[in-house]
C-alpha cells in the first residue's frame, strides 16, 4: 500500500518548526506505525536526509514512549490503542496521514516528534509513593485487599505515562495521569496513612505545570489503557476531603 | 597478561547459613558516614531503579543515569507474566530449598549454588516489600494473594498483576526511586547514555555519559559504579527486548578490564508472535502464563493447509504434553523451544509461513469460559489480536520461539562486585543466578533480590575502608582523557558517510547469529560466524551512514554506537560458544544431544563459568574459569517426563 504523510519536523526545542511531506510508496498493512516511520527513515537516510527522531521503545505498548497525533488523534484512530501498537491495516491505500508531536505547554518539544515528559515525573516525585524503606514490610498476607479493590487499584494503575490524556486535552490538563496514580495508590489499604498528603502534594504539583480539568473527556477517550474518568472524580473528592480532614484523627472514619 | 583471580567469595559454612552469616561478616557504613559517599548507578530497570532507592534510603549520596526519558520506561516494565517466591501460600510443598532446587536444576547446573540460594531465600521478602509498596497484585475473593504456575516448577509460586507484573513492579521501584529523588538522596540524569566506564588504579570511579538531547559529553565520579543495564538479545536484532536495550554499558566495562562470563547462554522463549515480513523491528513476546491454560500442537500430517478449526482432535499432536507428560505444557523454556524448531524444521509448522504453532486455548474456554479466560490473559488476547488480526478467541493463537533474554553478563561476585573493584553489576547485566537456562518468573525475582536486598547489604564491605576519600575529581586526568576519547569515537563514527544504514549492520549481524549461535548451534557454523563477523565490523567501519550531527538528539548516532558494540561482543558470544563442546541448558551444540534429541551436558569438562578478558583484540580474549561446586544438589539429567 501507498501512504502519503504530513509530518512535523522541528530541529530543536528553541527552532520553528515546520510540515514537511513524504511519501511511503512500498508499506505493507501488516507493519505498525512506527515500522512504517522506520521504513521512511530508512529512506530519508539513503537519500541523504536527516532521519525524523520519534521517541519509541518496547513496541508492545507498555513502556509509554511512543506519542505522535495522528490526524489530530493522539495515538491515532484506533481507541485503546498505543502508536506501536497502531497498524497500517487500519488506513486506506493513499490515505493521507498527518502526524505531529503532542502539543502541550508543559510537553516542550525537543526535536521533530520527541517531546520532554519530565512534568510527569516531578508529579510522581512529589508524592506518588507509598513509603515503604525496603526492609520494612511485613509477611504480604498480612495486608488484606478485597478482590475488587485490588482489580480497581490495577484498573489505575495500568497507566503507562504516555501523556496521550495532556496531548488530547484542549485544556492541556493532567487530571487522568495524576487521577491514574493517586487512585491506585489510596484504593490501597497500604496508602491510607498518606492518602490526603499524597493527594494535596500532588494536585498542587500538576497544577504547577498543566491547564485545568473541565470535563471534556477526551483524555479518557484518547487514553490507550481506557483509564476511566471516574478515577478524576476520586480525586476530586479527596482533594476536597484533604482540605478539612483533620489528618490527626484519620484513622477515625 | 594481568593476573587475574577469579574468587567468588562464596561464604563458608551450610548454604542455608550463608547469606546471613555474611551480612554479619561484612564491613559496615554507619549511618551518619553514609552520605560522605557517592554512588553511580546506570540504569533504571528493577535492579537499577531498586538499588538506587534502597542506597538513597539507607544514605548514600546516588546518581542515576538513564537513556530514558523517565526511568519508568526501562524495558522491565514489560515483563508480563509474574514473580515467584517461595512463600508456599497454595499449601503445595514449596520451600526456599525447592526454589533453589527448581532453580539450579533449570539453570541446567551452570549457575553459582551459593548465589541461588541467596535468591529464593530473598525472594519472600520481595514479595512482601512490593505488596508494602502497593503493587496491586492479584488477589483472592478473601483478600489473600493469588498465585499461578510456571514453566520447570511443578507448584504455584509466581505472584502475577494481570499480564502487567513487570509494569507494576518497575513503578514500583520507580515509585521508591522518585521518593528519594524528591528528599535529594538520588539525582536523576534521564536521556543520559554511558559511553565508557572510568578506571583509576584499577578501581571503578565514574562513567563517561552523553547527554542525548544536547550531545554534551560528561563525566560522573563516585566511590562505585553500579551498572544495571540488563541484557545483551539484541544482537540477534530480532528479539523481544526492546529497541534501545544494548550492550554497550557491560562491553564497554569489559574492555576496561571487566571479565565477560558465559556469553553463549542466552534464552529463546517459546511463546512469542512468529516473525511477518522483512519490515519487522521486533517480535512479541505472549506472556509463559499462557501456557497454563494454552495447549500447544501442531497438525499431525506435514503440510497441513487446513485451517487449524478444521482440524479433528484425532489429526492434532498435542507433542509437548505426549513427550513430557510430568509437565506437559508447562516444561522450561529451553525444552519448549526447541520441541517448537523440531516441529517446524520437520514440515509441520502453521500459518502463512510455515513458521510458527498453535497455542489454543479452546478447551479453557470451554471448562472456564470466556470470562475468566479474559480475566486471566484479557490484554494478552488483545495484544496479539492488534498484531496479527486474529481472534484468539475463536482460532488457536500461532507462536514461535524469540530471543529473549540473556543468562550470561559480566562476572561477579558472591557480593555481585566484578573481578573491577568497585564495579558492581546487578539484574540481567550480571551472570551468576541463571546458569544455561532461566526460568519464567525469576527475571524479576533477581533484578529486585539484587537491587534491594543484595547490594545494599554487600556494599558497605568495599566502601567502608574508603572512609575519608572523597571521589575522584571530574576533572581529573582519567576523566578528561575518558571524555575527550568517547567525544572522538563520536566524531569518527559521523565521520564514516558510508552508504549503508546502521539498521543494515545490525540486520545483517542478527541474521549471521541467530542462523549460527541461535537454538542449535554447531562447530561448522560457529567457525563460519567467527570469519563473517569480523568482515561485517570492518565493512561498518568503512561503510555506515549516519546522518546529521552530534549537538543534537541524534537517533542514527545513537545506534551507531551500539551496533559498532555488538559487532564486538557477538563474536565473543560465538567464540564462547564454540569453545564450550557441551550441550547445556539454552546452548544447544548439535554435536552434543541425546538419541531423544536433548540436551547432553559433560559435567566433567564444562561445570565451570567461562568468564572472558578483553586483550585488545577480539579474536584473542583470554578464558578464566571459575569451577562450580554443587554440595547440595546433586548432578542429574534434566528430566521433565
Amino acid at each position: 500500500m501507498q501512504v502519503n504523510l504530513k509530518i512535523w519536523r522541528q530541529s530543536g526545542p528553541d527552532s520553528p518548526g515546520a510540515f514537511h511531506n513524504y511519501e511511503v510508496p512500498n508499506a505493507s498493512p501488516d507493519m505498525s506505525f512506527l515500522e512504517l516511520m522506520d521504513v521512511l527513515n530508512e529512506d530519508l537516510q539513503t537519500k541523504g536526509e536527516e532521519p525524523i527522531a520519534f521517541d519509541h521503545d518496547c513496541r508492545e505498548g507498555i513502556c509509554g514512549s511512543c506519542a505522535m497525533m495522528i490526524n489530530g488523534r493522539a495515538h491515532g484512530p484506533e481507541t485503546g490503542t498505543t502508536t506501536c501498537q497502531l497498524h497500517m491495516r487500519k488506513f486506506a491505500d493513499g490515505a493521507h496521514i498527518t502526524v505531529e508531536p503532542w502539543r502541550a505547554g508543559a510537553f516542550p518539544v525537543i526535536r521533530d516528534l520527541c517531546v520532554d515528559r519530565s512534568a510527569f515525573d516531578r508529579i510522581i516525585e512529589s508524592g506518588g509513593y507509598i513509603t515503604a524503606p525496603t526492609g520494612t514490610a511485613p509477611d504480604a498476607n498480612l495486608i488484606l485487599v478485597p478482590k475488587e479493590v485490588a482489580d480497581s487499584a490495577m484498573d489505575a494503575a495500568a497507566c503507562i505515562g504516555c501523556g496521550a490524556c495532556v496531548a488530547a486535552c484542549p485544556n492541556s490538563a493532567a487530571q487522568l495521569f495524576t487521577a491514574a496514580k493517586l487512585s491506585h495508590l489510596n484504593l490501597l489499604p497500604q496508602g491510607q496513612p498518606e492518602r490526603y498528603k499524597r493527594t494535596v502534594s500532588m494536585v498542587n504539583e500538576m497544577e504547577r505545570w498543566f491547564g485545568s480539568c473541565t470535563n471534556h473527556g477526551e483524555c479518557s477517550a484518547a487514553c490507550p489503557k481506557e483509564i476511566s474518568l471516574d478515577f478524576i472524580a476520586m480525586m476530586n473528592r479527596d482533594y476536597v476531603k484533604a482540605q478539612f480532614k483533620q489528618r490527626r484523627f484519620a484513622s477515625q472514619t | 597478561m594481568s593476573q587475574i583471580n577469579l574468587d567468588s567469595k562464596i561464604p563458608s559454612g551450610p548454604i542455608e547459613d550463608k547469606w546471613t552469616n555474611h551480612k554479619f561478616d561484612v564491613k559496615l557504613v554507619n549511618p551518619s558516614n553514609r552520605r560522605k559517599f557517592s554512588i553511580v548507578v546506570v540504569g533504571s530497570g528493577l535492579a537499577g531503579a531498586s538499588a538506587a532507592a534502597s542506597l538513597g534510603e539507607m544514605g548514600y549520596h546516588v546518581q542515576m543515569l538513564t537513556y530514558h526519558d523517565s526511568p519508568r520506561r526501562a524495558h522491565s516494565i514489560a515483563a508480563q507474566g509474574g514473580i515467584n517466591g517461595a512463600k508456599n501460600y497454595r499449601n503445595d510443598g514449596d520451600s526456599v530449598h525447592r526454589l533453589f532446587y527448581d532453580t539450579i536444576k533449570g539453570g541446567d547446573y551452570r549457575s553459582r549454588e551459593a548465589n541461588v540460594h541467596r535468591l529464593a531465600e530473598v525472594s519472600v521478602n520481595i514479595i512482601d516489600q512490593c505488596v508494602a509498596q502497593g503493587v496491586p497484585f492479584a488477589r483472592e475473593y478473601g483478600g489473600l494473594l493469588d498465585n499461578r504456575s510456571f514453566g520447570g516448577a511443578q507448584v504455584s509460586r509466581t505472584f502475577y498483576a494481570r499480564g502487567q507484573t513487570g509494569q507494576q513492579l518497575l513503578l514500583g521501584a520507580y515509585q521508591a526511586l522518585s521518593h528519594q529523588i524528591h528528599l535529594g538522596n538520588v539525582e536523576l540524569f534521564h536521556r543520559t547514555e554511558m559511553l565508557d566506564l572510568v578506571t583509576h588504579e584499577g578501581r571503578a570511579v565514574g562513567v563517561v555519559a552523553r547527554n542525548l538531547i544536547t550531545g554534551a559529553v560528561q563525566s560522573f565520579s563516585g566511590h562505585a559504579v553500579v551498572l544495571a543495564t540488563g541484557g545483551y538479545g539484541n544482537v540477534f536484532y530480532l528479539s523481544t527486548n526492546a529497541m534501545n536495550s544494548n550492550a554497550s554499558a557491560t562491553w564497554r566495562a569489559h574492555r576496561k578490564g571487566a571479565l565477560f562470563a558465559n556469553p553463549c547462554f542466552t534464552q529463546i522463549h517459546p511463546t512469542c508472535i512468529p516473525a511477518g515480513d522483512e519490515f519487522q523491528s521486533k517480535l512479541t513476546l505472549m506472556s509463559e502464563s499462557l501456557r497454563n491454560d494454552g495447549r500447544i500442537w501442531v497438525p499431525t500430517e506435514f503440510g497441513d493447509e487446513r485451517s487449524a478449526a478444521s482440524i479433528p482432535e484425532s489429526e492434532r499432536d498435542y507433542y509437548l504434553e505426549r513427550r513430557y507428560p510430568a509437565f506437559g505444557n508447562l516444561v522450561p523454556r529451553d525444552v519448549a523451544s526447541r520441541a517448537s524448531k523440531r516441529e517446524v524444521d520437520s514440515g509441520r509448522g502453521v500459518g502463512p509461513l510455515k513458521n510458527g504453532v498453535y497455542l489454543d486455548f479452546a478447551a479453557s474456554i470451554d471448562r472456564l469460559g470466556e470470562e475468566t479466560v479474559k480475566e486471566r490473559y484479557g490484554n494478552l488476547f488483545q495484544m496479539y489480536e492488534r498484531i496479527t488480526g486474529e481472534d484468539p478467541y475463536k482460532t488457536p493463537m500461532r507462536i514461535y520461539p524469540a530471543v529473549h533474554y540473556t543468562m550470561g553478563g559480566l562476572w561477579v561476585d558472591y557480593n555481585l562486585m566484578s573481578n573491577v573493584p568497585g564495579l558492581y553489576v546487578l539484574g540481567e547485566a550480571n551472570f551468576s543466578d541463571h546458569g544455561a537456562n532461566r526460568l519464567g518468573a525469576s527475571a524479576l525475582m533477581q533484578g529486585l533480590s539484587d537491587g534491594y536486598f543484595v547490594l545494599p547489604a554487600t556494599i558497605g564491605d568495599y566502601l567502608a575502608p574508603q572512609l575519608g576519600n572523597s571521589a575522584l575529581g571530574t576533572d581529573e586526568p582519567v576523566f578528561v582523557e575518558a571524555q575527550s576519547q568517547v567525544q572522538e569515537r563520536v566524531k569518527s563514527l559521523l565521520a564514516i558517510k558510508g552508504s549503508r544504514s546502521v539498521d543494515w549492520f545490525h540486520r545483517e549481524l542478527g541474521k549471521i547469529v541467530w542462523d549460527n549461535c541461535g537454538m542449535a548451534r554447531s562447530k561448522e557454523g560457529l567457525e563460519k560466524a567467527l570469519v563473517e563477523i569480523p568482515t561485517l565490523r570492518q565493512e561498518f567501519y568503512n561503510d555506515v551512514n549516519i546522518m546529521g550531527h552530534e549537538e543534537t538528539i541524534n537517533q542514527s548516532l545513537e545506534k551507531a554506537g551500539r551496533v559498532a558494540d555488538f559487532l564486538e561482543f557477538g563474536e565473543l558470544m560465538c567464540r564462547d560458544a564454540l569453545d564450550r563442546e557441551e550441550s547445556c541448558g539454552g546452548h544447544f551444540r548439535v554435536e552434543h544431544q541425546t538419541e531423544e534429541g536433548e540436551a547432553l551436558r559433560d559435567d566433567d569438562q564444562f561445570a565451570h563459568v567461562s568468564a572472558y578478558e578483553y586483550t585488545g583484540d577480539t579474536a584473542q580474549p583470554v578464558l578464566h574459569t571459575e569451577k562450580l561446586e554443587f554440595e547440595s544438589v546433586a548432578f542429574a539429567q534434566r528430566s521433565y517426563k
